[in-house]
């Protein structure tokens, strides 16, 4: 298989095989921190043994994905309950987070009674501000008319579904990439969603720290498995002025990041199922693993910001 | 990989050379089961189509079936027959193929899927 240079906005050269040096792969719970684009981490183990505890923030969030409500198959019978275990988790976290992101793929099949059953389940979490961005399972046949009926409403989100807010001094922006794809292709924001985006963060200064989340990632992570938006660059021309930008991902239900200048992508783990890493299967989908294994591979993802700070901190942790 | 996209793209504007549409007759999904001609079967596997170009003659039926447990569908690029629902493990789409012609059809949840039928008379 020949290397495939895909993002080089630094034009440093970094292929496919350099960018699979410097992910990381993560199935415990770690705590990435980013400072002038160095990446260190710690796992939540190490951290809880030496008592160090973590800093105070201005600002913290939760990252949920790809919860497949209505799946059923071998790779987990029950994601209903899997996804109540998560929730079980933000509800033991010590300081709740201030609001939750979930980043696509609510349901299997975009099924009503899909819908019904998370946000049934949904209301067993504390934290009740939630903010959406839809999978491709969430608008399989009507393009997302009913997705956007329950979930974005209250963002007044414009085209298909593309919203901004702030909170603390963050500019959150909420994308859709999974709506008229084209064939052969990956996917895509387009035109409209484009010249939104760079009107919406034209008036914000450099300094103010830019989060991004959609449910495909914004990075070309494996495109021959369509793992990849294929108008993301010119978004992120619009993104590159400032100093500190986070995208956040899912789809495809593991923990990559990569630091690319000012902007640190990151995917978060599904609480469904896990999917191969890039390129060790003949494709994506639902991969199964030992039973005593499978929640080490769901998780989510806690965002923390610190005014003053650069960067984000984000720690992710599994459902073990 | 602009480049390559413009050059699927492409490809498969050449390759919808006739504006004659397939007739979706039948279009319709069902779980798989027994019964039905088993010939004109598309095998949806490892997000893929199976074989990925089918030669038919005119009238006769196709059928997809998904093996995946991911769900897929079944567009055509210049919408030239009715697109399949989401098609869920084991469910099929059948159509019924129309005009002699080179029809070219994607999955739009997926859409790095693409096949290719070919119509004979």
């Amino acid at each position: 298989m020949s290397d495939y240079i895909s993002h080089d906005h630094e034009h440093d050269g970094i292929d496919r095989r350099g960018f699979l040096k410097c992910m990381a792969w993560a199935g415990t719970g770690v705590l990435w921190t980013v400072s002038g684009g160095v990446l260190a981490s710690k796992t939540l183990a190490e951290i809880a043994k030496t008592g160090t505890p973590l800093p105070a923030t201005d600002l913290s969030f939760l990252q949920i994905s790809d919860s497949h409500i209505g799946f059923n198959k071998d790779a987990n019978k029950d994601v209903t309950e899997t996804f109540k275990i998560a929730l079980d988790r933000i509800n033991a976290m010590p300081t709740p987070p201030s609001f939750l992101i979930h980043t696509g793929d609510i349901t299997q099949l975009s099924k009503p009674e899909e819908f019904d059953t998370f946000d049934q389940v949904l209301k067993s979490c504390r934290t009740k501000d939630v903010f959406y961005v839809p999978g491709e399972h969430d608008v399989l046949n009507d393009g997302g008319k009913l997705y956007r009926e329950r979930y974005l409403k209250s963002v007044e989100a414009k085209g298909s579904g593309w919203y901004s807010f702030n909170k603390n001094g963050v500019h959150f922006i909420g994308l859709v990439n999974v709506l008229d794809l084209q064939a052969g292709g990956l996917g895509q924001l387009g035109d409209e969603q484009l010249e939104w985006l760079e009107a919406d963060v034209k008036g914000l200064g450099a300094d103010t720290p830019v989060v991004v989340f959609a449910h495909i990632p914004l990075w070309t992570v494996y495109p021959q498995w369509g793992w990849g938006t294929s108008d993301s660059e010119r978004a992120l021309g619009y993104l590159k002025r400032f100093g500190s930008v986070t995208v956040l991902n899912g789809h495809i239900h593991q923990v990559l990041q990569k630091v690319e200048g000012n902007v640190t992508f990151h995917t978060a783990m599904s609480t469904a199922f896990p999917q191969p890493a890039p390129g060790t299967a003949p494709s994506p989908g639902p991969m199964k693993v030992p039973a005593e294994k499978l929640r080490s591979l769901l998780g989510l993802t806690n965002v923390e910001y610190k005014q003053g700070k650069t960067a984000l901190a984000i720690i992710d942790s599994n459902l073990s | 990989m602009t480049t390559l996209i413009s050059r699927i793209r492409i490809t498969a504007l050449l390759c919808s050379i006739s504006f004659s549409s397939l007739s979706a007759l039948a279009g319709e999904t069902k779980d798989a089961g027994g019964g039905g001609a088993m010939e004109n079967r598309i095998e949806i596997k490892d997000f893929a189509f199976n074989p990925q170009t089918l030669k038919v003659k005119s009238g006769e039926k196709i059928t997809w079936v998904n093996r995946d447990e991911e769900p897929h569908t079944i567009v055509s690029v210049e919408k030239q027959f009715k697109k399949s629902s989401a098609l869920d493990t084991d469910q099929e789409f059948t159509i019924t193929a129309g005009a002699p012609g080179t029809y070219t059809y994607f999955c739009s949840v997926h859409p790095k899927m693409t096949g290719t039928i070919v119509v004979e008379k």
